[in-house]
């Protein structure tokens, strides 16, 4: 009969696990002394990001499995030519990514106690912020001129599909913007937690990467 | 300013009784409100079970009150056969939904997941508290189709199109009854994906010092799998309704086909399909299914392990077979579509993964039933519905066996022998996953104990009821009874009338037997015997706090985890078993490497 014998519990840095949470073994303080532990728990906000992100993933998958079984179902499918706007607004969209980027390494060195100067580091998270309604609202041009055409929702699957997609990814900007915004309310109170920072960020650049693949297939199917 | 810990999520103690016991931040009271919500829409689901039965037993009997109700759908208290689909779809959409979807995963999962890998709270505490509250108004607008003017969908707890999105021309309850479901299902997934947000990060994020992987009890395991499985089902449906919900007021066409006529009227859409809201809807509706049963699979087996004194055969495999049944049940929703006149390779396509999903199925089984063989199980109301879970699982199971050949389901399709089988396999096995969970954290919950014997009655009288209603079931479908008819005048059906009045009287006994756990409940939560803070002598976190625990789980302290979850069949101080925060050295030849 095989018997294990448990080790008696040890402490120490060195023996605590760099990966995940929980550790293996029974490398635990024998105090509880929590702190141990907190030095590798990744912080929660980095992991609900990529959970968020797969959601939204699933989501807009659905969708587009949806427009590629309704296009080829029946012969109703009209097709008509993206508005020009959408090409401009793209360009925005990538701008205010790299906005925030260069707004996301000057507050990771204003937390790190850089001792140059970094200027004011919501400086650019406000022009981030301005182009990210600019993107909104060139979005809302571009239903704008699809309904002096003719193109309402209703018109055709495929007018359907593009007012579907584009606004559902709109909302989700909006709701990036909400989040830029509680970045900016906790830089201004200077709680920010740096976990924070970069699950915003990664939501905006995902928000770049979905967009360039919505106009990729509305080009393409539409 | 700097990063703070995963484990820094604190909140502190509420005050007043609006954020103590409404809008609470604490996960402990959300699952609560969680399984209150599903026990209320448990007993409506079950009136609403006996209202169908009375009528398909006896088919001109008068139900009183019923007329109060929809003076339309139940003239003189006699269900129209519209009414009855009616009442059909909404006991199906609340059992499915905010049964066997919120009590095993997001009541207990919410109650004592934070609590079995150390936590103070789930991470993001306001979106768990919108995640119920979110279902809740789901609930609610649900259950309002009640009471609009041609009463709720009809449509089934499938929603088929074209039927959902061609308005009121295709029924009582087909216009605002299908856009009112739409909206509680949508709201329905939000409120879950929420949930499974918290779910998957507390897992990963918030396990105290020592608690690896694969030290997580098997009901935490479980519910993690589960919330895994939500986030991907609950995202596809979600889109689906919103679909359909522009088929209805915006004018759209994504799923009724054109040339459509109905009561001679051509419906005014054009090249919808169909099938599409099938493949949506079952890339959800299977593995919702595992969603209901995945979660009793791991407090069954939570609670086995407590009252056999020793592990199962093997904890990492019992992980694996729960996690190839997450992953299968993406790749056999085909099944559900094998009439839809899909093609004869991808229905074989869909047949092999749905007999290959069977496997980690039956090694389950197969564990549970060899851990047991040999093993003194202490036998009380949850033990006894944790075996009664297996057995209707495997009963269930079996019938699954012949559905997923699709020569044999075109015939079976559609007939009774298709809702015995969800129904043992899904409903009724998930119930008393949950029945065995509440016997069994009752205690923690409350600081109370169950009364035992009336469990015991409870179980009897239930697990007796159960077969006696869904075994006849699959012998009415080989007769060829086709589910959702009202009355049977066909000449083949008549001679199933007498089968019917049976199952309607076992029906009648077996929901009465449910009062006797409601009684239990109520009585027990204010009149229970004291519960000392580890009745069962189980090894797990949740037991080595105060009954009930603290606002904080540990009541300032953060346990540390020393042993695997389930150290039992040793010698110890305490007894035969160590707990998992215990720093007490003990020699096993249970632990695995």
């Amino acid at each position: 009969m095989a018997t294990t014998v448990h080790e008696p519990p040890q402490a120490g840095p060195r023996r605590v696990p760099d990966h995940g949470n929980g550790g293996g073994g029974n490398l635990v303080p024998a105090d509880g002394d929590r702190r141990l532990a907190v030095d590798y728990s990744p912080p929660p906000s980095s992991t609900a990001i990529w959970v968020v992100l797969f959601a939204i993933s699933m989501m807009f998958a659905a969708f587009t499995s949806a427009l590629v079984v309704r296009k080829g179902s029946s012969l109703d499918w009209r097709s008509f030519s993206l508005p020009s706007i959408l090409f401009f607004n793209t360009l925005v969209l990538f701008a205010s990514s790299v906005t925030l980027e260069f707004a996301r390494r000057r507050i990771a060195a204003f937390m790190g106690n850089v001792q140059e100067r970094v200027g004011s580091p919501s400086r650019w998270l406000y022009v981030t912020l301005c182009l990210g309604v600019v993107f909104v609202a060139g979005q809302y041009i571009a239903w704008s001129q699809l309904r002096a055409e003719g193109l309402y929702l209703a018109t055709n699957p495929s007018s359907s599909f593009f007012y579907v997609l584009t606004v559902t990814h709109a909302l989700h900007v909006l709701g990036g913007l909400g989040g830029i915004v509680y970045v900016i309310r906790k830089l201004g109170k200077s709680s920010l937690r740096r976990s924070t920072l970069d699950a915003a960020a990664r939501y905006w650049h995902f928000m770049d990467l979905l967009w360039l693949y919505l106009l990729l297939l509305l080009w393409v199917k539409l | 300013m700097h990063d703070t810990s995963a484990h820094a999520v604190q909140h502190h103690a509420p005050t007043s009784f609006i954020r103590k016991h409404v809008f609470s931040l604490d996960h402990k009271v959300i699952g609560k409100q969680y399984y209150a919500l599903a026990l209320a829409a448990a007993l409506i689901g079950m009136v609403l079970s006996w209202i169908m039965r009375i009528h398909l037993g006896w088919a001109n009997a008068a139900i009183p009150g019923l007329h109060t109700l929809s003076p339309n759908g139940a003239p003189g208290g006699v269900l129209t056969p519209e009414y009855y689909l009616q009442l059909m779809t909404m006991h199906g959409t609340i059992m499915v939904f905010f049964v066997l979807t919120t009590a095993p995963f997001a009541a207990f999962g919410n109650y004592f997941l934070p609590i079995q890998v150390g936590a103070e709270d789930m991470p993001f505490p306001r979106f768990n508290m919108m995640s119920f509250w979110v279902t809740f108004i789901a609930f609610l607008v649900l259950v309002s189709s009640f009471f609009i003017s041609d009463g709720p969908t009809l449509g089934g707890w499938t929603q088929y199109a074209p039927l959902n999105a061609i308005g009121s021309s295709g029924g009582p309850g087909q216009g605002l009854g299908v856009v009112l479901w739409m909206i509680s299902i949508a709201l329905f997934c939000i409120g879950q994906l929420l949930g499974s947000l918290n779910f998957i990060t507390t897992t990963l994020d918030l396990r105290v010092k020592g608690m690896s992987l694969m030290r997580l009890p098997l009901s935490a395991w479980a519910w993690f799998i589960t919330s895994c499985m939500g986030l991907t089902a609950f995202s596809v449906l979600m889109p689906a309704c919103i679909l359909v919900i522009l088929d209805h007021v915006a004018g759209t066409s994504f799923f009724v086909p054109s040339g459509l006529v109905l009561n001679d009227q051509l419906v005014p859409h054009s090249g919808g399909s169909t099938l599409l809201w099938q493949h949506l809807f079952w890339f959800f509706g299977h593995p919702e299914v595992y969603i209901a049963i995945v979660p009793g699979i791991g407090i069954v087996s939570h609670i086995l392990i407590a009252n056999m004194r020793k592990p199962m055969l093997s904890q990492r495999v019992l992980i694996y077979c729960m996690g190839a049944l997450a992953v299968l049940s993406y790749m056999v929703y085909g099944h559900h579509m094998f009439v839809s006149g899909m093609n004869p390779i991808s229905s074989l396509a869909f047949s092999f993964p749905t007999l290959v999903i069977t496997i980690p199925a039956t090694i389950t089984v197969l564990i549970w039933v060899f851990s047991l063989y040999g093993s003194r199980l202490r036998i009380n109301s949850a033990s006894l519905f944790a075996l009664g879970f297996i057995s209707m699982f495997v009963s269930g199971g079996v019938s699954g066996f012949f559905l997923a050949q699709p020569s044999i389901d075109i015939m079976l399709h559609a007939t009774y022998f298709v809702v015995g089988h969800f129904h043992m396999v899904m409903g009724v096995a998930a119930m008393f996953g949950i029945f065995a969970g509440t016997y069994f954290w009752f205690p923690k919950m409350s600081g109370r104990m169950m009364n035992e014997t009336l469990g015991k009655v409870h179980f009897w009288l239930s697990f007796v009821g159960t077969y006696c209603i869904f075994m006849p079931f699959h012998y009415l479908g080989l007769a060829g009874n086709i589910r959702r008819y009202s009355t049977f005048v066909d000449d083949f059906l008549q001679p199933l009338i007498p089968v019917h009045r049976w199952i309607t009287v076992a029906a009648l006994i077996t929901g009465a037997a449910q009062l006797v756990f409601v009684y239990n409940l109520i009585h027990s939560r204010f009149w229970g015997k004291p519960a000392p803070d580890n009745p069962w002598e189980a090894t797990s976190l949740e037991w080595s706090t105060a009954t009930p625990p603290p606002w904080d789980n540990f009541g300032g302290k953060h346990p540390v985890v020393y042993h695997d979850p389930y150290q039992y069949g040793v010698q110890s101080s305490v007894g035969d078993y160590v707990m998992q925060a215990s720093p007490e050295q003990v020699k096993t030849d249970h632990e695995e490497k």
